[in-house]
């Protein structure tokens, strides 16, 4: 593993909000076709890390490298433009915009109407939505369905189909089970297995140890905005992980 | 782990396309209801009459235009609460400027009406403006902020009216407010030329489905990277420019600005944007729901003067429509989801 190049790596990023030190000097990889699970108690600094790599807001001391170039993105639709797309708890979709309208919002393609007026091309949208659903393993038989109409774990399938289709190299993902029943939630897991075996770095934050440790290939927890250890999910308890994020 | 499948059942779907046709359904039975009042009461076709057809396409074309900048704003979540008296301050300035155009440019009567119409419709950039940016930049409440712009709107109609109706005396205005060459009135050639460019705004551009977006998730939206303070911006200006264009014709077909002409107008817009189908939420609404909803209302409106009813029977015959629709509407979210509209 270490002959390979990281997609990501985060290395010594600091950042305070006025005097409280959100992160203090942590470092981490992310290898290709890898799930990294960033785990720790509330505060601890997960969230900080990802909103620094994704642009939300900038981060003071260290550096962080995407395939060995420093970035410091000033927006999110920087760091997407860039590779790095983030799928957020709520999912960030228009519920009343079909899955193709989702995968392109912001960036939909156009036809000429009658050769002369511009216009979103429709069908384009709609193959690209059934060809990457496809890739996901879902059937879809109504493309020009509101996302409504689906279930939490569909609509998770929409917004991860969107990080494939535009080629994300990155994927973030912030608590992507939280919201949904058990069944949902292995559909989520084989989701990520799917984007896995794409080659995709995958950073995964999750409150759920179970999930972390059926999809995760290390876990890096922080405490109170440090590293505090990192594991491998085979060789390691349930119980020492927590040991590592209450600092026992 | 078994493939996880999307469905919808396809019968719902004919179901969702019935309730999105709900309008023209209420037309149909509102046509069916006077037409057979008419034979039966006076021996006559209420609808194969074209001086009927004519004026109930021209009494719906004033609140149909307003009705069309309203649904842009109702599908982004907002509401427009302004646009009757911009539609009145340019209804004012349209009939000033035209005056002023041919008494003091000494313009022709055909340019100093052009000049006139392109005056009012230019003024409304102002509230249109105005509105986007307290809106979209400082985030006061569609609600409000637009309340606030209907106060500053209808005083600045009054005022440029000297308080009062402006007379214009140009017979290109009548032209445009009152010829029918071949039986086809000049006012609903002008709404059928409007309702085609926002019908292909509204579903065949980035910006209408961006507004569609943003009815549904701001959040979704501005993550998607679609700016949408811009985007508020020109949807209100828009907004502002259709009442502008209502308030023009306006003054045609009355050969007069009044500073009051839109004040009944924008309830009516905004019924026939809900009468169509879209959501006082956001996210949904077509372009030809709201002509249907603009018909209903003018059918009943006429309809009912026609059958000899009591004029205050329109209200609330009106008012149960809107209620009927908003019903149809939630009935449909719960039992059988929806269909992007294209």
């Amino acid at each position: 593993m270490s002959e390979r190049q990281p997609i990501l790596s985060v290395r010594n990023v600091s950042k305070h909000f006025g005097g409280v030190q959100a992160l203090d000097k942590v470092s981490f990889d992310v290898f290709p076709g890898e799930v990294v699970a960033l785990a720790g108690d509330n505060g601890a600094g997960k969230s900080t890390v990802i909103k620094a790599i994704s642009g939300v807001y900038p981060y003071e001391d260290g550096d962080i490298f995407l395939d060995g170039k420093r970035i410091a993105f000033a927006t999110p639709q920087e760091a997407r433009d860039n590779g790095i797309e983030t799928i957020y708890q709520d999912l960030a979709l228009a519920d009343n915009l079909s899955i193709g309208a989702n995968i392109f919002l912001g960036r939909e393609p156009m036809k000429r109407l009658f050769g002369i007026l511009p216009a979103i091309d429709r069908k384009r949208m709609a193959e690209a939505a059934k060809e990457t659903m496809k890739r996901l393993d879902f059937h879809v038989d109504r493309l020009d369905a509101p996302v409504a109409a689906f279930s939490g774990g569909q609509r998770q399938a929409v917004a991860i189909g969107r990080a494939m289709y535009w080629n994300a190299r990155l994927v973030i993902m912030d608590e992507p089970t939280a919201a949904l029943g058990v069944p949902e939630q292995r559909k989520v897991i084989a989701l990520i297995q799917s984007l896995k075996a794409e080659g995709k770095g995958i950073i995964f934050i999750s409150h759920n140890l179970r999930d972390i440790f059926e999809v995760a290939d290390r876990i890096v927890v922080f405490r109170r905005g440090e590293n505090a250890g990192e594991r491998t999910p085979g060789t390691v308890s349930a119980d020492e992980i927590v040991r590592l994020m209450v600092g026992k | 782990m078994a493939a996880p499948q999307l469905q919808v059942n396809a019968g719902k779907s004919i179901l969702i396309r019935i309730a999105e046709l709900r309008a023209w359904l209420f037309l149909i039975l509102l046509i069916v209801f006077f037409e057979s009042w008419a034979r039966a009461a006076y021996g006559m076709s209420f609808i194969v009459n074209l001086y009927n057809i004519q004026s109930i396409t021209v009494f719906a074309t004033v609140p149909l235009m307003l009705a069309l900048g309203q649904t842009f704003v109702i599908i982004s979540a907002g509401i427009d609460l302004s646009l009757g008296f911009v539609m009145g301050l340019s209804s004012v300035v349209a009939a000033h400027m035209a005056n002023i155009a041919a008494a003091q440019l000494g313009l022709g009567p055909f340019p100093a009406m052009m000049f006139g119409i392109l005056a009012g419709i230019v003024v409304t950039f102002i509230p249109g403006l105005v509105n986007g940016w307290l809106i979209a930049y400082l985030r006061v409440p569609p609600f409000i902020g637009t309340l606030g712009m209907y106060g500053v709107a209808r005083g600045s109609a009054y005022l440029a009216g000297g308080g009062m109706t402006v007379a214009v005396n140009n017979e290109w205005y009548s032209v445009i407010g009152n010829s029918r060459p071949f039986g086809i009135p000049v006012l609903v050639m002008i709404a059928v030329v409007a309702i085609i460019i926002m019908h292909y705004l509204l579903s065949q551009t980035r910006f209408g489905q961006h507004t569609y977006a943003l009815g549904a998730s701001k959040a979704a939206a501005s993550r998607a990277g679609i700016n949408i303070k811009m985007l508020t911006m020109r949807i209100y200006l828009l907004s502002g420019l259709t009442a502008g264009l209502a308030g023009a014709l306006y003054t045609g077909r009355f050969s007069a600005g009044a500073p009051q002409a839109g004040e009944p107008l924008l309830l009516d817009s905004i019924a026939a944007v809900v009468i169509g189908g879209a959501s006082l939420f956001g996210g949904s609404g077509t372009i030809w729901g709201t002509v249907a909803g603009a018909l209903v209302i003018a059918v009943i409106q006429y309809g009912l003067v026609f059958i000899d009813v009591e004029p205050f029977w329109q209200f609330i015959a009106v008012g149960t429509v809107i209620i009927i629709s908003v019903l149809v509407d939630q009935a449909q979210r719960r039992f059988i989801g929806g269909r992007q509209v294209e």
